[in-house]
């Protein structure tokens, strides 16, 4: 009994490991490879559970959907929803520092938790929308979570190796370029504005996917499932910690930072209830501190960015013999 | 409608709201131009500085107006240690490394209100009080406080920026840094200035918000958006713009009521932000582009 519950934990850690991974995937697109400071992640997050929802659940009164489909449409259409989101905005801020982007995403974020609360005729409001339907949910419980286990590492690696792909094939090596030197990517001729638009977009759109595995698989959602400034920053020191510009250095710090969250919380759940919620916050300080800490001692993180190219150019050009 | 009307339930507190995203709209607007990034943890300082205000009130039995120069005084110096602690030794990292610590350092400082104060809404004294009549504009008596304080704060920062040796350097650094380091200028008092008068502000600005609505751990987070609009609104690194912007923003929120719906109040200050990037970046008043 104690072992299956221990399995059966585990089980949904990894899943949850697996979801948070797509996001800080989704972020080192952004910001690893194309340095663009997101803010609103609980955004495209929200934007992608949604959508899929509506798609995906059978008809409903008093809002809009659901259409039944199959939850594969639901997860594409959630990843063109968020990439839809993300376009204005890419196409408004980019053009500025990313300061700029950091402040809009924020607001972005506010404007959609603003819609999900205040339309229910899209959302369902408060109630959010549930009977989602969950890919081998019909199994029996254990079996049931293997499977979604075994279809989210499955999206989690067909995501890795396209995007790792892409990172080492020409379009990754300008999107460095754009990053490191903006104004010599320029000279060299790229299109600086639509570079960065394509990877915020992209990035968007795994964003959402990441949501849409999040609300197929808690089978509804609420306006209060994510709280989004935990969230965005639980994702963010993820990627910091595990190694920005390094995907499988994303997928490592979203294990370690999901697991370290998830095991104080059980530590804090078992304080009288008085500190209970104290701690809860305690918590949230200290992941705020963790990500300081970082940026001071450990800027490149667990995994840092691997150094391409000509590694004997590189390192004549930093000791000159 | 008539014209009272207007003024009375849309204007009034459109300039009241303005006047307080004004007081912080200023700090940002220093630390944009000169520090050079968009500090993300300029709501939840206000936030910090309204509920300092808080315990002096409730430990004290002070009036709130006693508490407030403590306030001010208080969030300015945990500005400078923040600064101190955790943004220093990133200055001579790119700028968005400090923004992002910024997210964090937000974060932190929301979690200690929590932790200290809980997570309740709470005020500053008790009870209803009646807007009085001025010629049919009725407006109560914090109001003005209100208006008045953000004149006079404003008003001797803008003195002293244009005035004295201080001001003037915090001045040079935002207009040419290496020119201003080269004419001797020390870049670490200059910070340090900034941060006090950034910190203060804040507290000045959350304040307010609470002596006119009341005190919750996310009031400050949920300023940020209306100040940073006002800021960009106003151009980056213009006070007096700030001032304007912030009004602007204020009264824009507030008529925005009269054609969509309550809930997306507040949409407008994103409204504003996004328009205003994509039509003149430099602001009305004709400010720095980062």
């Amino acid at each position: 009994m104690e072992f299956l519950g221990l399995v059966n934990y585990a089980l949904f850690m990894g899943i949850f490991i697996c979801i948070y991974a797509l996001l800080a995937l989704g972020l080192n697109i952004q910001w690893g490879f194309a340095g663009l400071f997101n803010a609103g992640i609980a955004g495209f997050f929200a934007v992608g559970a949604y959508t899929s929802a509506i798609v995906s659940t059978p008809p409903a009164d008093g809002r809009l959907g659901g259409f039944d489909l199959h939850f594969v449409f639901g997860w594409i259409a959630a990843m063109l929803a968020a990439a839809l989101v993300a376009w204005p905005i890419g196409k408004i801020c980019l053009r500025f520092r990313s300061d700029y982007l950091a402040i809009a995403s924020i607001g972005i974020a506010e404007i959609i938790r603003l819609v999900i609360k205040s339309e229910p005729v899209l959302t369902n409001g408060a109630r959010g929308i549930s009977s989602i339907p969950r890919p081998a949910g019909d199994l029996a419980y254990m079996e049931s979570q293997i499977a979604y286990l075994i279809i989210v590492l499955a999206v989690l690696i067909a995501a890795y190796v396209l995007v790792e792909r892409q990172f080492n094939a020409p379009w990754g090596r300008m999107m460095r370029a754009i990053r490191d030197n903006e104004d010599a990517a320029k000279a060299m001729g790229k299109d600086v504005e639509f570079r960065r638009l394509e990877a915020f977009i992209f990035g968007a759109a795994l964003m959402g996917l990441g949501g849409a595995l999040f609300a197929h698989f808690n089978r509804s959602i609420t306006p209060e499932a994510i709280d989004p400034m935990v969230a965005t920053f639980l994702i963010w020191i993820m990627l910091i910690l595990g190694g920005s510009g390094n995907n499988r250095g994303a997928i490592l710090g979203a294990a370690v930072v999901w697991i370290i969250w998830s095991v104080s919380e059980i530590a804090t759940d078992r304080l009288p209830h008085e500190y209970a919620v104290q701690a809860k916050y305690i918590r949230l300080f200290l992941i705020g501190l963790m990500l300081q800490l970082v940026l001071r001692f450990r800027p490149e993180g667990l995994l840092p960015e691997p150094l391409r190219g000509d590694q004997r150019a590189t390192k004549s050009g930093a000791d000159p013999r | 409608m008539n014209l009272f009307e207007l003024l009375n339930f849309y204007v009034v507190p459109g300039i009241v709201l303005g006047s307080i995203y004004a007081l912080g709209a200023v700090g940002i607007t220093l630390i944009f131009a000169i520090l050079r990034y968009a500090h993300l943890a300029h709501g939840d300082m206000a936030t910090l500085g309204a509920f300092i205000a808080l315990a002096v009130v409730t430990s004290l039995g002070v009036s709130p107006y006693v508490a407030l120069p403590i306030a001010i005084l208080g969030t300015a110096a945990v500005a400078v240690g923040i600064d101190k602690v955790f943004y220093e030794h990133l200055r001579e990292r790119p700028k968005i490394v400090t923004v992002m610590a910024s997210l964090g350092i937000a974060l932190m400082i929301r979690a200690v209100v929590q932790v200290v104060w809980g997570v309740d809404t709470q005020t500053y004294t008790r009870g209803i009080v009646r807007p009085e009549d001025y010629f049919g504009i009725r407006i109560r008596d914090r109001e003005i406080y209100t208006i008045l304080a953000m004149v006079a704060l404003v008003g001797v920062l803008h003195v002293f920026l244009t005035r004295s040796k201080w001001g003037k350097a915090m001045r040079a650094m935002s207009d040419n840094p290496n020119l201003a380091l080269l004419s001797g200028i020390d870049n670490k008092k200059v910070v340090m200035l900034t941060w006090v008068i950034a910190g203060g502000l804040c507290a000045a600005s959350g304040f307010f918000l609470g002596i006119n609505t009341e005190l919750k751990s996310m009031m400050g987070w949920h300023m940020l958006l209306p100040m940073f609009a006002a800021a960009i609104l106003g151009g980056v690194g213009r006070v007096e713009g700030a001032v304007l912007g912030g009004l602007i923003v204020g009264i824009a929120e507030e008529l925005s009521v009269l054609v969509i719906p309550s809930e997306y109040k507040a949409a407008m200050a994103f409204a504003i932000l996004l328009f205003m990037l994509l039509v003149r970046p430099t602001g009305l008043l004709k400010g720095k582009v980062l």
